[in-house]
């Protein structure tokens, strides 16, 4: 298996306040990594520096050979919809300009661009609202329109974050077993909040809390969260195999 | 009607009203998108302290004006990108600060200044051959970056941190942007003045809204809209003696309304005849 992308020694910092400690992090490919941690434990800083959104103070992230667009060959979904909802856009254009990169943003309408657009559209089974403007869609909508951008540039790594926030049972069932199915193709790093529930579709946890943890497995236990530092509660939704978790003399 | 037109100066206005209905049509729905009506405000009063001192110095007010609302567009960018201070704060300074200069360089200014009154109200009958240019070299710069960029704007203005991750130029397009959209708000001040240039940037796009949700079709819209209560406006006020921005503004605020009646007529009638879906 190769390498696509390696985090060395990353450190960032918003002014004074040290966010991300010295973190380290490879990803390979069709690597299914879970990210988890507590609120403001440095999980959206480290999606953002991959994503060159914000400056490390030192360290450095390498691109491998297969990242050819480098950047571009990563697809994002943002945390929660913090975007204009009266913003005048349609699904389709939204999605369209998923395929928006360096050196290709100069873009008419080309047939082929279309058709991809469709297609995803075909995938995502979102046919049915993708000419509606944007401001007119329920949240899980909202949500399959952004994984519409992320997957239509075909990434390497696809990058979620928290893509279960305002959404129902139902979608986010669907949400993840289409994620398993895209993990055939792409390396995925997903952050949930959710550990059970990402405990079932994940391979392996990182850990942050101002240091990044690696855990090569998706079983996780409170102890060894305790170990990484990672105060979080496990909590479970639904129908999770209870085996994923090994809760110690979890008893409530 | 037609035989106004042998007059230079009604079509000297004609072309004004068609060249600024293009470029508010433009930036205006921009504008609107990134609901950055409030900093077009504090464009369109900063100006006014360039105004004051091209009255000053004796130079032509338009391009004092041009100089400070650049200025002003960038300094609002710049501070609420870098500094610490908000965003709205930042506006409301240059905003006061702008007014304020321009007030204390026309009272030290000897004589009185005639024209002053058509910076603060607009006259489109009295637009000159060089502000024609002017409007004209903006509306043509406009046209060509929307034709070539229109998607990558719209992308960029909708969600701007997904373009920046995608390594595109957004901070070219921003600032490019932000000062094309105060070079649009000194020509128009000519139009409507400086307090009435806002509507030019925002009705005609709020009509339009009314109709469409889709950018490009809001954009076109307000073109044709902007247009028709320019054209109105200008004959009604050649015949009637009203004050031109002023009229061009009621009118405009008219087609709003009327707009918005055909929908919720529409919307009333659709009800009555018991279709829900
Ligand atoms: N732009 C910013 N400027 C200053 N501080 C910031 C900024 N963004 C985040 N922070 C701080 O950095 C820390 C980490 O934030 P981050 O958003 O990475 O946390 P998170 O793990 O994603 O939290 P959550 O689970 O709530 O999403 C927080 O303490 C936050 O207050
Ligand atoms: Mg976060």
């Amino acid at each position: 298996m190769s390498n696509l992308l390696t985090i060395r020694d990353l450190t960032v910092s918003y002014d004074t306040k040290v966010v991300l400690e010295r973190a380290n992090l490879v990803v390979e490919e069709n690597d299914f990594i879970g990210i988890i941690g507590p609120n403001g434990g440095g999980k959206t800083t480290l999606l953002k520096a991959i994503l060159g959104l914000v400056q490390p103070q030192s360290g450095e992230i390498l691109f491998s050979e297969s990242m050819k667009n480098k950047r571009g060959d990563i697809g994002y979904l943002p945390q929660v919809n913090k975007f204009d909802s009266k913003f005048p856009i349609t699904v389709f254009d939204v999605i369209h300009s998923g395929l928006a990169m360096q050196g290709k943003w100069k873009m008419g309408f080309f047939k082929k661009d279309k058709q991809r657009v469709e297609a995803i559209i075909d995938e995502l089974g979102i046919g049915r609202f993708a000419h509606r403007p944007i401001g007119e869609l329920s949240g899980g909508q909202m949500q399959r329109t952004f994984l519409g951008r992320a997957l239509i540039s075909d990434p390497r790594i696809l990058i979620l974050d928290e893509p279960d926030t305002y959404v129902d049972n139902q979608f986010e069932g669907e949400l993840y077993r289409k994620l398993r199915e895209l993990n055939q193709r792409m390396a995925i790093l997903l952050v949930s909040h959710d550990v059970g529930t990402i405990s079932t579709y994940v391979k392996c946890i990182a850990c942050v809390n101002r240091e990044l943890h690696y855990h090569r497995s998706n079983i996780i236990s409170p102890e060894q969260l305790a170990s990484y530092n990672c105060p979080i509660q496990i909590i479970t939704h639904g129908s999770v195999p209870h085996t994923v978790l090994a809760t110690h003399n979890h008893s409530h | 009607m037609l035989e106004l037109l042998q007059y230079d100066f009604f079509t000297n206005a004609l072309l004004a009203a068609l060249l600024s209905s293009v470029s508010c049509g433009i930036i205006g729905t921009y504008i609107v998108s990134r609901r950055m009506v409030f900093i077009g405000g504090g464009i369109t009063h900063a100006s006014f302290g360039g105004i004051g001192i091209a009255y000053y110095l004796g130079m032509n007010p338009i391009v004092g004006a041009a100089v400070f609302a650049v200025l002003s567009a960038l300094g609002i960018n710049y501070f609420s990108q870098n500094g610490n201070i908000r965003q709205d704060s930042s506006i409301a300074i240059w905003w006061s600060l702008g007014m304020a200069i321009g007030i204390v360089f026309i009272a030290i200014t000897p004589g009185y200044s005639p024209n002053l009154m058509s910076f603060l109200f607009g006259s489109i009958l009295t637009v000159t051959f060089a502000d024609l240019a002017y409007m004209a070299v903006l509306s043509a710069i406009l046209v060509i970056l929307f034709s070539f960029f229109f998607r990558v704007i719209v992308m960029i203005a909708f969600d701007e941190e997904f373009a920046r991750a995608r390594n595109l130029p957004v901070s070219f397009f921003n600032y490019t942007l932000m000062a094309l959209m105060a070079l649009v708000i000194v020509a128009s001040i000519r139009i409507s003045g400086v307090i009435l240039v806002l509507s030019l940037l925002t009705l005609p796009q709020a009509t339009a809204n009314l109709f469409t949700k889709d950018f490009r079709s809001i954009m076109i819209a307000s073109v044709f809209i902007g247009l028709i209560g320019m054209l109105a406006g200008l004959y009604i006020s050649y015949y009637t003696d009203l004050p031109s921005g002023a009229t061009i503004i009621l009118l405009l605020t008219a087609l709003f309304l009327v707009g918005k009646l055909f929908l919720t007529a529409k919307g009333f009638l659709y009800r009555r005849s018991g279709n829900s879906f």
